[in-house]
């Protein structure tokens, strides 16, 4: 190849942001499904490898040690039973969210030295959205696993709270910003927001839960964006806008499809329609089953706890 | 140590002594912003006639790109820059990799129960 490497890596991210499009795109139709899936991990295998000859990579044994934990850890929750998918999904969100703010951790520590006060503001944002998400993620999945309570949990002055958690965030991100040698602040940020996911996620109703899951699903790929920005890579920003936006428009989508108001979900512990909710909504998960022939899916979902919500994402 | 830009004052009040960084906006940031902006109309595009049937396995999907962010977490392991960030980047890579793997393994199971039942549809 008479290509320098470096530019044979930015094909090889370009080929994988097209099969990303191609993936999303072929999935939102039954008849090419299966090949949008096949796109996503080609263009995910594109990706991985290209970034493994990157010239700055120079150290592989804790890499292939971690891909290794990555596989045993991730084959296991592909493999669930199938009633058991939103709270994988919601389990294995937790990890990538995790791994968002991880690395958001890692990149602060990495440069802190040299740290520009924009950088520092795109790690902050990035940190917070990690962190809340992998908090949000989890009480997800609890609850759809019914270890947690699957009601909506919700306590007077609930909105103030969340809203002075949030605030405590951003306002310990705007000291960061200030004087990003701060060290000590950068655990209490991120045990801040991850308290905040919390409270965002336990006052909504399990039935809501795939849209939450699908939001903050959004969330993670905005905070992938945001670390495309810092790392200044652009496989990184676009796989990351494509699925905030895909992840928000999706959870619109089945919030429109369940008859719930979005607004209501996303700021859960405004909803307090949501306790009236539940009666509506089994009826028309019947409907919607047997006006699709390929229920079979969803049957199976039914059974699940959380199936209201797959029906009516249905409908 | 501080110019006369109004940006700047905030440095003057807290430490006019740190050494001086790069203050203004690098200019990658604003082509990076022009990819994020057309990307995230492309996504949106992209998933709004979704057939209702694919919302669980869309979601899924989306849920294995996520993991995309494996590729920061190999980047900063890989420099091996400081022990404490090849350490949380090499953590960073096995959660979005058990992230990755899962999301596609699962899609894939899903859909191919899907086809199964597709010709009984048609």
């Amino acid at each position: 190849m008479s290509l320098p490497s470096d530019q044979l890596i930015q094909i090889a991210y370009i080929a994988a942001i097209a099969l990303f499009i191609l993936a999303l795109k072929w999935l939102s139709s039954p008849a090419t499904a299966r090949h949008g899936v096949l796109a996503g991990e080609v263009g995910a295998v594109l990706a991985v490898a290209a970034t493994l000859t990157e010239s700055g990579v120079i150290e592989y044994r804790w890499i292939a040690v971690a891909l290794a934990v990555g596989a045993a850890i991730g084959v296991p929750l592909g493999l669930v039973h199938m009633t058991a998918v939103p709270q994988r999904t919601a389990l294995s969100h937790a990890f990538g969210a995790l791994a968002a703010a991880l690395v958001g951790g890692a990149e602060y520590y990495a440069r802190l030295p040299h740290l520009t006060r924009f950088e520092m503001g795109e790690i902050s944002l990035e940190v917070i959205i990690g962190s809340l998400t992998l908090t949000g993620s989890l009480i997800a999945a609890g609850k759809l696993q019914e270890i947690l309570p699957q009601r909506p949990i919700t306590y007077r002055g609930q909105n103030l709270v969340s809203l002075l958690v949030l605030v405590a965030a951003v306002a310990v991100a705007v000291a960061l910003v200030i004087r990003p040698e701060q060290t000590r602040l950068f655990p209490v940020m991120v045990m801040v927001a991850l308290l905040f996911g919390a409270l965002l996620v336990t006052p909504i109703g399990g039935a809501d839960m795939p849209t939450v899951i699908s939001l903050l699903n959004s969330y993670t790929g905005l905070s992938a964006a945001l670390l495309g920005f810092v790392l200044n890579s652009k496989v990184l920003v676009v796989a990351g806008a494509l699925d905030g936006s895909s992840g928000f428009i999706l959870s619109v989508i089945m919030c429109k499809a369940m008859n719930r108001s979005f607004s209501n979900v996303m700021f859960g512990a405004f909803g307090q329609v949501q306790a009236a909710a539940p009666g509506t909504k089994e009826e028309r998960t019947v409907r919607s089953a047997s006006a699709e022939e390929a229920a079979a899916i969803l049957a199976s979902a039914n059974t699940v706890i959380i199936a209201p919500g797959y029906g009516m994402a249905v409908a | 140590m501080w110019s006369p830009e109004g940006g700047h004052k905030a440095r003057s009040y807290f430490a006019p002594d740190e050494p001086v960084k790069e203050e203004h906006v690098p200019s990658d940031f604003i082509s990076n912003l022009y990819v994020f902006v057309l990307a995230a109309f492309v996504g949106f595009e992209v998933i709004r006639r979704v057939s209702p049937l694919l919302h669980t396995p869309l979601m899924s999907l989306t849920n294995a790109l996520d993991a995309i962010v494996v590729v920061a977490g190999i980047i900063i392991a890989g420099r091996h820059e400081t022990v404490i960030s090849t350490v949380l980047g090499a953590a960073a890579v096995a959660a979005a990799f058990s992230n990755m793997v899962g999301g596609f393994l699962i899609t894939d199971r899903m859909l191919r129960m899907f086809k199964r039942s597709k010709p009984k549809q048609r």
